[in-house]
Formats: structure tokens, C-alpha cells, sequence
């Protein structure tokens, strides 16, 4: 028989983490990352990949270069996945489990958008030397040469799992998912749902997404997304602030490993948290806006909190989607009073982008774990920027610097265009 | 603690491809044994794709507005997602429709391929990247473009359309995608996770930028038509084929209590990726899961749905697979059904078993498509139709096999 502290309130197996990984602005690693997290700082800065004179929005949340992991010459696929790597390297190594490029279970990784860059293009347009051949007919003419077999993966959807699966040696078909900006939280929700159904007793979950080019900004500021607010660049990304005007298109990577805590006991692996819950719930009101009333939000953090068994006054920390656009801060506010009430003004809540800026499809797994390290030091990161507090939005945001917090459970929110709404519970102990 | 897994039953079929709209008109094309594929071989030339047939998206997509927003391959998914939904009796139901959960398999958006081959020759003059960003992209592109091109968008555009809300999920990774997508909602339905859900993809073929894509690892066909195994001996490649394939799946008590009737029932699905680097372990990865889904499985003739795509390493080696099936004493009868629909990719999988779901509630096979080559025999005359192999091959990456059964209680 599995003994019952092995199983949740609803006789589930519990599912924990046993390992994490992080690579973002503001480094590489746990521990870079938690130190600058915890000093206050902020890891958005002018572009200098790439020309920005012109564009409307010229800063973003890039990773620093690192000799030795950072690719020679940028693309998004190819620094997607070697911030990936990184991170879940460090997760791996973490738990310590398995062998040597033999992971005991599947992989799920939060994929950033697959396609050719304009570099690529201008590749394959320059090697057409057939000038009847004009527009796409001329690029597929050059790529019918066979030449160009490398810039196969930067089109290919499973790429980045593919490699990662090579490195890691995962089984099975790993699988790869967007959810826009939950993506990374919905990596976790999939492999709790797998450890639950009792397929597998252990997963890796990998969300990365490095995708500040032109064109990616030049996109979101096309849906007045992106703050305008250049100078200083650190005072861009102000979450639940009256005078927040975007958010900081970033990049960053994080990884989890996650275990059945039976297994985890068996092998002796030190429980890092646990995923008490889950609840995701899809909007059908607009494609980048969410119902005027919260509804799908609401029914997104219900749903975590009904699956995790836990009550609203059990949440002793929010860490918030928190995007610093005018909508999205409104909606989430709105939302969690819906279902805090009262009590939401006395729970710090606090946003990871106004240090890291928005991670986009990786935001998800990135802010796991940073909520697992506040949920395992007692100590919360602040919201950045926090000077004006918006009046609509009254919340007791853990102001420009890290606070001290008493606590045992901390939920997280992701949502994404589309009508995505994921929401995670995370707990220091099994309830 | 582990229940007993739950008997999964198709209960809603949504198509949409080269041949037609919904279940009767694909029953007709598909089992019409003199008709061909429908091709058009000058659009794209020297590749051929099977286009959509004339479809009027307006009746599963009544508002204009949202159509406006829409990119072809949103609005072909959006539609067989709503035929599918009509099919199971769940379309307009608000009960149901936000405890329905959502599954789809997408690759990603289109491109405006008049700009990017605008802004190409721009730069052929100006080899000053930096005008690129400056000038040409930020009145180039348009905001309503950068919201198809997002490859969960398509989910969002089936919640908005037909109001299915219970959750959302995407999944990419070309045939793999199809393949995760349907493992997925049958594995949540099996273990309680779900009762009821929408599962599928689309694949607008018709698509400069996306010939581009897959041509660039030499993956199409270029020359004059030929069935699937054809290909074989004269290097392979798929021919792409517009498409659109939903399924609703649903627990069979759930399906019972509200009445429901099923196509057939999805006796087991699995997955895995070969790494491809040495030959013959495609075929291996294929026969481990056959292990693993035929399990119990009376040997005989064993009717297949191949979805192979004409790509020559994983069609000849699921070939050998299926050729060496009767060491384990199955007689395949296979059907390459992409030779009459085209490759759909991410749709292909649940293309594949929404056909072997219908054939099952028919009750007969569909005719051979290999133009009298030697990989499709014909059906044994005497044989019930009880049950269907699927496979799944991805071109590039990934294997999945599903084994579908006839129900006692089908619909009419």
C-alpha cells in the first residue's frame, strides 16, 4: 500500500520539485539570479543587438552574454535553446536524478515561436540567382538546392525539444506547447496531470523563449503592448503603478523537475516545494482582451485553489502575471478581489517583471521558480517602479524592495493571448 | 489508487479538405474507389498541393468581424472544430460547452509573403539592415497579422467562436503535434481528468511561406502525382493537403447519460521519438508501441490507416514495419490515405483516426489509393470491419500509433 502522506487530500499522488533552473536578464543560474532578484535590481537595458533608432520602444530584457553557452550569432531558436539547456542542465543537476543523459520521464517545454528570421531570408533570397524566379518562388528555389538544410530548424516546431530530448535523454515524445505567455505554466500543469494519472513518476519541464529581434518588437508595439518609456531603461516595467504604460519584451529560461514525493523519498531527493494545484479556464471574449468581469480569470485561480484543497485565506503571497500594461494589471486586480475579497489587501503580491521584464512563453516556468525561491527563503522580490500606486488597483504590492514573508502557500498566475488563463499552487510542505 | 481507465468514445467527426465538408461527403470521396485526389499542380509549381474545396466558412463562422481576424488556416480549423462540435450534438449548448476542453495541433501563423518579398528587394538595394526596422517593417506590418501568426490563436479563435471554455491547450511539433494533441485529451478522458473533449488541427497548404519551411530540409514532392509508396523509388517527399480534422472525444458514461452515440471507441494510443540517426530505428520505435497498443488484440486481417507522408526514410521504414506484421501474425491491409487528402501534418493524426472512426461506424474499408501498386490489397470480403490501426509517421520527427474499435452501439 503507498502510505497516505504520500498522497494529497483527494488521493492523488503529491507531485514536488525536486530541481530548478533559471537564466534571465539579470543572469545565469539560481543563484546569480536570486542574488540580483533579492538587491532590487533590474535587468532591462537599451538594445544593442540590434539598430533601434526609429522604433518606438528601443529596451528589453536580454540576456547577458555568457562565453562558452551564448551562440556566436543570434538567432531566437538558437539562443532559446542554449538558455533551455542551461537552465535545465541546472535543474537536472539539482534533483540529481537519473543518469547521465537519461532523464526517468517525459519532457514538456514551453516553445517560443518557429521561423525564419530576416537574416535567413535574405540568405536563401541572395543565393536565388534565377531572377525569373521572383518572391517566395525564388527562396524555395534556393532552398530546393539543398543548401540551406541548416536553417530547417529554425521552421521546425519541436526543434528545441528535440535537442533538449538529445541532451537529456527524456522519453517518450516530448511534447511541445504554446499558450502564449502561460506556456510556461502550463508545462507544470501537464506534467502534474501525467504524474497524477500515474504515467510517469517524474518530468521536465523547460519554458525558454529569446526572441527580441526587430520584427518580435516591432510586433508587439504594433498592439500598443510595450512600454515607450525608454529612458532609464529600469524604470520601464511598473507593475500595479497609476502610470504603467507596457511591458518589457525580455528573455529567459526556466526549468523544473518534477516528482512524484514518493519517488522523491525512495531516491532520498530533498523536496524543493510542491505543486499543491492547478486551474486553468479559456476565455471567449476577445483574442488579446479579457471578459470585462474576470470570469475565465476567476475560474482560472478557483480552479487552482479548488485543486490544490486550499481556501483563499491559505494564500499567504501572490506572485502576479503582473505585466505593467494598463489592462492587464486592472483585470488581474479585479480578478483576485473577486476572489480574495477583502483579505487581498493584506497579501504581498509581487511582479518579476519589473526585474526581468516579460519572458513571454517562458514567464511561466521562470516565475515558478523564482515563487518556489521566495516560497523557500521566506523572502519575497519586489515590484520595481512602484511609486505611483495606481488607486483603482489598491494591493499591497511588495514596494521596491524584497520583504520578509511568513510563508507556506504562494500562488502564481500566467495569462496569455488567446484566452489563456493558467494558474499554479505552490506550497513549502504537502498539505 | 489507479482506477480502471475509461472506455473513450468518439462522439463528433469535424472535416474539411481537398475532397469536401463533413463526415458524408468524405465517406463518398474516400470510398469512391475511381475518383482521384484533387490537385493543383500550377500555383505553386514545381509542387503540387490538395487545395481546400470550396467552403463557406460563414456557416460555422457567422460574424465578419470575426472572420476579418482570421488567417486561412484559423479559419479551416474554427470551421471543422464547429462540424464536429454540431456533429456530437454539444454546438450552441451552454452546459456543455464550458466544461468542454480544448485540444489543438498548429503549427504557426502566415506571413504576409507580398511584404517580406517587398522588404527583400529593399534590402537587395539598401544592404543596411537597420532600414529594415526603421523604415519598411513598422508600416508593413499589421497588428491583426501578428495575432494569426500565433499558433495558439487558432484555440483562441474556437473559443470565441463556438464558446469552448473549459481550457485551452496547443501543441506543435509538425505531425508529432496531431499525435501529442489526441494522446492527450484521450489519456485526461481515460483517467477522469476530463469528460468531454475537442481535439484536432489544420493546415492551410496553400501557403508560400510555409512550401518554404518544409522545402528547406527537401521534404516535398516535385514531380508529377504519384500515391504515397510510389514515392519510394524515386526519392520521396509529401504533397501538402489543406485540411481541417476535429474529434470530439468523450468518456462513454458521460456520452451514455447524455445520449450520445459514438463513432467507435479508441481502444489505446501511444507516442515516442526515434532519434533517426541510425537506420532501421524508426522501425523499431513503431514496433514498440504496436507491442504496447495491440495488446489483447485478436490476430488477422488488420485494417490500417497509414498516414504516411511519401517522405522517404519513415514511409519505408514504417513500410518494413507494416510488411512485417504478419511475423506477429496481423495481415495488414494498409491505406496511405495522404494519397487522395495530401499530408496535412499537424492535422494528419486526427485526420486519421476521425477516418478510421468513420469507417468503423460504416462498417467497411476504403478502397485502395496506391494505383494498383503492392502495398494495398484489397479487404478480405469475408472479414468484419472491427478495428483500425493508425499510424502517425512525422516527416522530420516522432511516431504514434492508435488502435480503434468498432462499438456495440453505434450511431445510425
Amino acid at each position: 500500500m503507498m502510505s497516505e502522506r504520500f498522497m494529497d487530500k483527494k488521493g492523488r499522488p503529491v507531485v514536488v520539485v525536486t530541481g530548478m533552473g533559471l537564466v534571465t536578464s539579470l543572469g545565469w543560474g539560481k543563484q546569480e539570479n536570486w542574488v540580483a532578484l533579492q538587491n532590487g535590481r533590474c535587468g532591462i537595458k537599451s538594445i544593442s543587438r540590434f539598430p533601434t533608432d526609429g522604433l518606438r520602444t528601443t529596451i528589453a530584457g536580454t540576456i547577458p552574454n555568457r562565453p562558452g553557452h551564448t551562440p556566436e550569432n543570434y538567432s531566437a531558436c538558437d539562443l532559446s535553446l542554449a538558455i533551455a539547456e542551461y537552465a535545465a542542465a541546472e535543474a537536472v543537476d539539482q534533483a540529481g536524478i537519473g543518469g547521465a543523459g537519461s532523464f526517468p520521464g517525459p519532457l514538456i517545454v514551453a516553445t517560443p515561436p518557429s521561423e525564419l528570421e530576416w537574416p535567413h531570408l535574405r540568405r536563401l533570397y541572395l543565393a536565388n540567382d534565377d531572377k525569373q524566379q521572383t518572391g517566395y518562388r525564388g527562396l524555395r528555389a534556393a532552398a530546393r538546392s539543398g543548401e540551406f538544410t541548416d536553417l530547417a530548424r529554425h521552421v521546425r516546431f519541436a526543434a528545441i525539444a528535440d535537442a533538449l530530448q538529445s541532451r537529456f535523454g527524456t522519453l517518450g515524445e516530448p511534447l511541445s506547447v504554446c499558450t502564449a505567455c502561460a506556456s510556461g505554466s502550463s508545462t507544470i500543469q501537464f506534467a502534474v496531470e501525467a504524474i497524477r494519472r500515474g504515467e510517469t513518476e517524474a518530468s521536465l519541464c523547460v519554458g525558454a523563449d529569446a526572441t527580441v529581434h526587430p520584427e518580435g518588437l516591432i510586433r508587439f508595439s504594433l498592439l500598443s503592448a510595450l512600454s515607450t518609456r525608454n529612458d532609464p531603461p529600469q524604470a520601464a516595467s511598473r507593475p500595479f503603478s497609476r502610470s504603467r504604460d507596457g511591458f518589457v519584451i525580455a528573455e529567459g529560461a526556466g526549468a523544473l523537475v518534477l516528482e512524484s514525493y514518493r519517488h522523491a523519498t525512495a531516491r532520498g531527493a530533498q523536496p524543493l516545494g510542491v505543486v499543491l494545484g492547478v486551474g486553468e479556464k479559456a476565455d471567449c471574449y476577445h483574442r488579446t482582451r479579457s471578459q470585462p468581469d474576470g470570469a475565465a480569470i476567476i475560474g482560472a485561480i478557483t480552479k487552482a485553489l479548488e485543486d490544490a484543497a486550499v481556501d483563499p485565506e491559505d494564500i499567504d503571497h501572490i506572485n502576479a502575471h503582473g505585466t505593467s500594461t494598463p489592462e492587464n494589471d486592472r483585470m488581474e486586480y479585479l480578478s483576485l478581489r473577486r476572489v480574495f475579497g477583502e483579505r487581498l489587501s493584506g497579501i504581498p503580491i509581487t511582479s518579476n517583471k519589473s526585474q526581468v521584464g516579460h519572458t513571454l512563453i517562458a514567464a511561466g516556468a521562470v516565475e515558478a521558480v523564482i515563487a518556489l525561491l521566495s516560497l523557500q527563503s521566506g523572502i519575497v522580490p519586489p515590484t520595481l517602479n512602484y511609486r505611483d500606486p495606481d488607486p483603482e488597483i489598491p494591493l499591497d504590492v511588495v514596494a521596491n524592495a524584497a520583504r520578509e514573508v511568513p510563508m507556506r502557500t504562494v500562488l502564481s498566475n500566467s495569462f496569455g493571448f488567446g484566452g489563456q488563463n493558467v494558474c499554479l499552487v505552490f506550497a513549502a510542505e504537502p498539505n | 489508487m489507479a482506477e480502471e481507465p475509461r472506455e473513450i468514445w468518439i462522439t463528433g467527426i469535424g472535416l474539411a479538405s481537398s475532397l469536401g465538408d463533413g463526415v458524408r461527403e468524405h465517406w463518398k470521396a474516400m470510398t469512391d474507389a475511381e475518383a482521384g485526389p484533387a490537385l493543383d499542380v500550377e500555383r505553386f509549381e514545381p509542387y503540387r498541393v490538395h487545395p481546400l474545396s470550396d467552403i463557406d466558412f460563414s456557416k460555422q463562422i457567422p460574424k465578419k468581424s470575426d472572420l476579418r481576424q482570421m488567417e486561412r488556416w484559423q479559419r479551416i480549423g474554427v470551421y471543422s472544430a464547429g462540424l464536429a462540435l454540431e456533429d456530437a450534438g454539444i454546438a450552441g449548448d451552454p452546459s456543455l460547452l464550458p466544461r468542454t476542453h480544448l485540444v489543438v495541433a498548429a503549427g504557426s501563423g502566415e506571413r504576409d509573403t507580398a511584404v517580406d518579398s517587398q522588404v527583400l528587394d529593399a534590402l537587395a538595394t539598401r544592404a543596411d539592415t537597420a532600414v529594415l526596422a526603421k523604415e519598411i517593417l513598422p508600416s508593413a506590418l499589421r497588428p491583426t497579422l501578428f495575432l494569426a501568426q500565433l499558433s495558439n490563436l487558432l484555440a483562441g479563435n474556437i473559443s470565441i467562436v463556438h464558446k469552448v471554455t473549459a481550457s485551452s491547450r496547443t501543441f506543435m511539433g509538425e505531425e508529432m503535434a496531431g499525435i501529442s494533441a489526441v494522446e492527450n485529451a484521450v489519456r485526461r478522458v481515460a483517467a477522469g481528468q476530463a469528460e468531454l473533449v475537442l481535439v484536432g488541427g489544420a493546415l492551410n497548404a496553400e501557403r508560400e511561406d510555409l512550401l518554404l519551411g518544409y522545402e528547406l530540409g527537401c521534404n516535398l514532392w516535385a514531380n508529377a502525382y504519384r500515391p504515397v509508396w510510389q514515392r519510394l523509388e524515386a526519392g520521396g517527399g509529401f504533397i501538402p493537403g489543406s485540411a481541417g480534422a476535429f474529434l470530439v472525444v468523450e468518456a462513454r458514461e458521460h456520452a451514455e447519460a447524455r445520449g450520445a452515440k459514438p463513432y467507435a471507441e479508441v481502444r489505446g494510443i501511444a507516442s515516442n521519438r526515434a532519434r533517426r540517426i541510425r537506420p532501421g530505428e524508426i522501425r523499431d520505435s513503431i514496433d514498440a508501441l504496436f507491442v504496447e497498443v495491440s495488446k489483447g488484440l485478436a490476430t488477422g486481417p488488420l485494417a490500417v490507416l497509414s498516414g504516411a507522408s511519401g517522405v522517404s526514410r519513415p514511409t519505408s521504414e514504417e513500410l518494413a514495419f507494416l510488411d512485417d506484421l504478419d511475423t506477429r501474425h496481423f495481415a495488414p491491409v494498409i491505406r496511405a490515405y495522404g494519397s487522395r487528402l495530401g499530408h496535412t501534418v499537424e492535422a494528419h493524426f486526427p485526420l486519421g483516426v476521425a477516418l478510421a472512426a468513420l469507417a468503423l461506424n460504416r462498417g467497411g474499408f476504403y478502397p485502395a489509393y496506391d494505383g494498383g501498386g503492392e502495398a494495398e490489397a484489397p479487404f478480405p470480403q469475408a472479414s468484419v470491419l472491427d478495428r483500425v490501426l493508425v499510424t502517425g509517421v512525422g516527416h522530420w520527427r516522432g511516431e504514434g500509433l492508435a488502435v480503434m474499435e468498432r462499438t456495440s452501439d453505434g450511431r445510425a
